[in-house]
């Protein structure tokens, strides 16, 4: 169970999140959604003690979830890293064992091994060799989300995977997750997505600023909901869609 | 030609400045990759500049001048991220602050202690006054630097790439920082007595930089760069000795031609190159088509 409770972050003063609070039942894969500059992605960070919150708890399994950050995987928006930097596919992919070696080499991390399985779960064993930035966008995603399985975490934390991917990539992104939810992981995923992939979702947060709705497909996407969050003008679309 | 290699190494000078320049172009390579994945290439130049300050007060209440530039080096990369975390200016202008506030504090404490520091060879470098002590100095720091760099290479990579990762995964990233800070203003302090502060971004960046045109993983990039480094700081002091040109200056010209050949025939990256490369695979495409 992950647990997050008055979770408040301020950048110099302004405030950009306000009193979060939700919780999660293992196994689930969780939709974030919500318009641009909603706080989703600090929300994300402010979670993981990556940018400072002002208030707020968050706990998984009853703990600390600071106290316990080698069970978290997060896999950041793929602008957000340079595809020029000197790496194989193979050595992004192994950055995500760094703490699992042993450093008296007794217990194997069977590194290797894990990093190949998640190569191929992934479509990019034979592009293994490939320096990163050689890749399309999908493909670059492929070796995010292979980092992510490799690295064996029970909490997953997707910025925004789905941006520039092909269709292809996105289906090996949902089958994934699907696997994942089977062996008792719990997923967040930020997505700007509102169409028929909500499907995909146990659960969805709507956020702007604060919390709007919490729950499933159902609960959250109501014509009242989307119009607190993205205001007047998306709603029309919206309801079309629905 | 044997001759004129072996000539320089009768002198012991001459031996001690080739045996540090190797080593130098083999730690300034190294760690100038983590500076240049980092688009942080500058940050060398700023550390360079801000070690007078700790040369000048070290030299003034007789310590070790070495520990008082290690010192206030250190300091002015956690001033530069400082003012980068908590004010709106850009990392590109805290940097200039720093690098010239710092250099300027330092030469005003020269003045003012009438200290004896001989600022020109601080800032060209002095060839001539590298001593064994200097080497033994520079080799003690290349060893631990390098054990360093094997042992801590996946967190460093990992910092490098994707620094956020890695601290959601949980990695002591402020560690990392300041161990890469720490290796950077080492390696700088290493390099200064040959090449002096004005030039030694040049070792830090140059060999590096051209290696990262050359070949596509980082440990690659550090081996292929400290070939260059060394080569380039080896032939740079022989070109000094017969020439009589300062040694500084000769070993960033030759770095600059390496990187300039990278630049232009680099097989993957090269400006003349890659267009080559392009015009072949495209008239073979056309080769196909017509024959289809």
């Amino acid at each position: 169970m992950l647990e997050v409770e008055h979770l408040a972050v301020n950048y110099q003063d302004v405030s950009a999140v306000e009193d979060v609070s939700f919780s999660i039942e293992s196994g689930q894969v969780v939709g974030v959604i919500g318009p641009n500059g909603a706080g989703k992605s600090t929300v994300f960070k402010a979670m993981l003690g990556l940018v400072p919150s002002s208030n707020g708890t968050v706990k998984y399994c009853s703990r600390s979830l600071k106290r316990q950050l080698r069970n978290v995987a997060y896999i950041p928006q793929r602008s957000q890293v340079d595809w020029d930097f000197p790496v194989s596919v193979w050595g992004a992919v192994m950055m995500s064992r760094t703490r699992h070696r042993s450093w008296f080499g007794k217990a194997k991390c069977h590194c290797d091994h894990i990093v190949k399985a998640a190569l191929e779960r992934v479509g990019m064993w034979d592009l293994k060799h490939r320096q990163i930035g050689e890749l399309s966008g999908g493909q670059q995603q492929r070796v995010f989300l292979a980092r992510a399985i490799a690295q064996e975490a029970n909490l997953f934390f997707f910025d925004e995977p789905f941006v520039g991917v092909d269709k292809k990539t996105e289906g090996v992104i949902f089958d994934v997750f699907a696997e994942l939810k089977s062996q008792g992981k719990t997923l967040l995923v930020i997505t700007h997505d509102l169409g028929s992939n909500l499907g995909n979702y146990d659960h969805l947060l709507l956020l702007n600023k604060e919390l709007i709705a919490n729950g499933d497909r159902h609960t959250v996407i109501t014509a009242n909901n989307i119009k607190r969050a993205y205001g007047d003008s998306v709603i029309l679309m919206q309801k079309e869609e629905l | 030609m044997w001759i004129w290699l072996t000539e320089p190494l009768g002198f012991e000078f001459m031996r001690n400045a080739i045996a540090i320049g190797i080593l130098i172009g083999i730690l300034s390579a190294v760690i100038g990759s983590y500076l240049i994945v980092q688009q942080m290439g500058l940050l060398g130049d700023v550390i360079a500049h801000a070690v007078l300050p700790g040369l000048a007060i070290a030299f003034y209440i007789g310590i070790d001048i070495f520990l008082g530039a290690f010192v206030a080096g250190t300091i002015s990369t956690f001033v530069v991220a400082w003012i980068q975390a908590h004010s709106k200016v850009k990392i590109d202008t805290a940097m200039a602050l720093v690098f010239s506030g710092f250099l300027a504090f330092g030469v005003m404490l020269i003045t003012i202690l009438k200290s004896k520091l001989d600022l020109h060879s601080f800032l060209f470098g002095d060839i001539l006054g590298v001593t064994s002590v200097d080497l033994w100095r520079t080799l003690i720091i290349a060893i631990a630097v390098l054990i360093a760099v094997a042992v801590f290479y996946r967190e460093l990579i990992f910092y490098c790439f994707d620094p956020l990762a890695a601290k959601a995964m949980g990695l002591p990233v402020h560690l990392i920082h300041f161990g890469l800070m720490a290796g950077i203003t080492l390696t700088i302090i290493a390099s200064m007595q040959s090449v002096g502060v004005v030039l030694v971004v040049s070792l830090l960046t140059g060999p590096a930089a051209t290696a990262y045109l050359l070949v596509k993983e980082l440990h690659l990039m550090m081996g292929v760069g400290a070939i260059i480094g060394a080569i380039a700081s080896v032939s740079g002091m022989y070109i000094s000795y017969y020439f009589n040109v300062p040694s500084g200056s000769a070993i960033v010209l030759i770095i600059s031609g390496f990187f300039l050949l990278a630049l232009l025939f680099s097989p993957s990256q090269g400006i003349l190159t890659k267009r080559a490369v392009t015009r072949r695979a495209k008239s073979l495409l056309s080769k196909i088509k017509t024959n289809k």
